[in-house]
């Protein structure tokens, strides 16, 4: 499967090159998949974008790791309160009906220009998706499972910690692969708009100068680095759930 | 005079307006192996719930060693029907978990783990993790962690339930060799009445719900037994008391009560 998955991509890619080297499509709109390689090692070597790179991973980095510990702990302690969950859960359901980009420019108020607001609009959208994950991981922890804690005469701490926890493990994982995601997507997104850095800055960047190597070029360069980051998560969760 | 280990007087068990259990009186006798049948949904589960202190009665006084029971006391161990192994650790992990909770020094937890999984015939799979073993082994699983806890009172609540009819006679077979070796009292809730039969010393008959004890025969078996004990005469007398008394009480849950055989010709 995984064999004809590539070669499914590779075909794609093959007859995206082809069109464009038969003149079908024109460079001013797409550039051909080898030129965009070629347009993504040249801009690695020369180094000119490395400090971009260096900014948005960074920033992805913090807005997965504030929205991921926030939603663990979120979800801990509304698992905790029934009926607080019971009252929030409609609304931690329908979260991701809000365009949480919108809020733009009340986090720019908040944190100005730069990397405090990128990562804010990157920790509203990434955090709902931790904290639904935590909480559907502590709801699948089979009772029996605490029963034996309670027979192992296991308080509420070391139940939680022991049993509880480790127990929700494999869900807790999905949801760091969805934070990871969506800090991603937060962060370039606001790039566009809220940054003078960044990735998705550079992207704009080389858009309004009609600059499209570098602009394809930079594109490649996310879609590697997003499939080589869930890839790795990936396989941190198969492992999790070996069976 | 026989030893009590465990009393129940006057001990049920309500749950809003339904009365699930009793009142029941037992006394379980130390090293006894005790057998609890009785048609589904009468209260069994409960029994168990409320002799380990995993709930408390509604009414009436539970006793282990002469002390009240509050909360799951220090030297009961308790087998669920349902698979409990941490699918997070390996089998020796599972097994050494409530040793290394009690804080028993490394040496002993690995000395107790090893006869342990050694015992209950999962040497070759210490290192496996439960999604990669059977469902008869994950159980084997849970009850060598009970064991290695050296419990004093064993309590199973249908552990063989989920397993297949030859899967169940050889497990049953290797109850009898724990009890023997343990030398615990064991309590064997159980749905299988040839089970009860042929593992207990006594056999208590639960009435549908609410459930009371409703009969307590003894077998009369010698220590020394095994699955063989199916060909004996007496075996079989014992089968159709139980049977007996436990149809009148299915026929309720069905809705029949008291409806007579009817012989084909």
């Amino acid at each position: 499967m995984p064999l004809l998955r590539l070669w499914l991509l590779a075909g794609l890619a093959g007859l995206l090159e082809a069109a464009c080297r038969a003149g079908w499509v024109s460079p001013t709109s797409v550039i051909a998949p080898s030129a965009m390689v070629v347009a993504l090692w040249g801009l690695l070597r020369a180094g000119t974008e490395t400090a971009d790179i260096v900014a948005t991973m960074g920033r992805v980095g913090a807005a997965a790791g504030l929205a991921g510990f926030g939603g663990l702990l979120a979800g801990l302690g509304l698992h905790a309160v029934p009926r607080l969950r019971a009252a929030l859960e409609p609304l931690l359901s329908s979260w991701y009906a809000i365009p949480t980009i919108m809020f733009y420019p009340v986090l720019l108020v908040f944190f100005g220009v730069g990397t405090g607001a990128i990562v804010a609009v990157a920790v509203l959208l990434a955090v709902v998706a931790m904290v639904s994950a935590t909480l559907s991981g502590l709801d699948r922890v089979p009772p029996v499972l605490l029963r034996t804690g309670a027979v192992l005469r296991m308080g509420p701490w070391a139940q939680a910690s022991l049993i509880r926890l480790p127990a929700a493990l494999p869900y807790v994982v999905t949801g760091v692969r969805l934070v990871v995601s969506y800090a991603f997507i937060g962060v370039i997104a606001s790039e566009f708009i809220l940054s003078g850095s960044g990735i998705g800055y550079a992207i704009a960047n080389a858009y309004n100068n009609f600059d499209n190597p570098a602009m394809y070029g930079l594109m490649l360069l996310v879609l590697v680095l997003v499939t080589g980051v869930n890839s790795g998560l990936a396989a941190v969760d198969r492992w999790m759930r070996r069976s | 005079m026989t030893e009590v280990v465990a009393r129940l007087r006057g001990v049920t068990r309500v749950f809003g307006a339904l009365h699930a259990l009793g009142p029941i009186d037992l006394d379980l006798r130390r090293g006894e192996f005790f057998s609890v049948i009785g048609p589904s949904g009468c209260g069994k589960s409960t029994l168990l719930d409320v002799l380990s202190g995993l709930s408390p009665p509604s009414a009436g006084t539970v006793e282990f060693e002469d002390k009240p029971v509050v909360g799951v006391p220090d030297g009961v161990g308790v087998v669920f029907q349902e698979d409990a192994s941490f699918p997070w650790l390996n089998v020796s992990d599972n097994v050494a978990f409530g040793l290394r909770r009690a804080g028993v020094a490394g040496a002993e937890v690995k000395r107790r783990v090893d006869h342990a999984v050694g015992f209950m015939g999962l040497s070759e799979f210490a290192r496996a993790f439960p999604a990669q073993l059977s469902g008869g082994m994950r159980q084997r699983v849970c009850i060598a962690r009970t064991l290695v806890l050296q419990p004093r009172l064993i309590l199973l609540d249908e552990p063989f339930g989920a397993l297949d009819q030859q899967t169940r006679l050889l497990m049953g077979d290797e109850l009898l060799r724990l009890w023997r070796e343990t030398g615990a009292t064991v309590l064997l809730i159980t749905h299988g009445l040839d089970e009860a039969a042929m593992l207990s010393d006594r056999v208590g008959v639960m009435s549908a719900r609410p459930g009371c004890i409703i009969d307590l025969p003894e077998t009369g078996w010698p220590r020394e037994r095994d699955s063989r004990i199916v060909t004996d005469p007496r075996f079989g007398r014992l089968t159709a008391r139980l049977w007996g008394t436990l149809r009148e009480e299915a026929m309720k849950l069905i809705g029949r009560p008291g409806v007579p055989v009817v012989v084909p010709h």
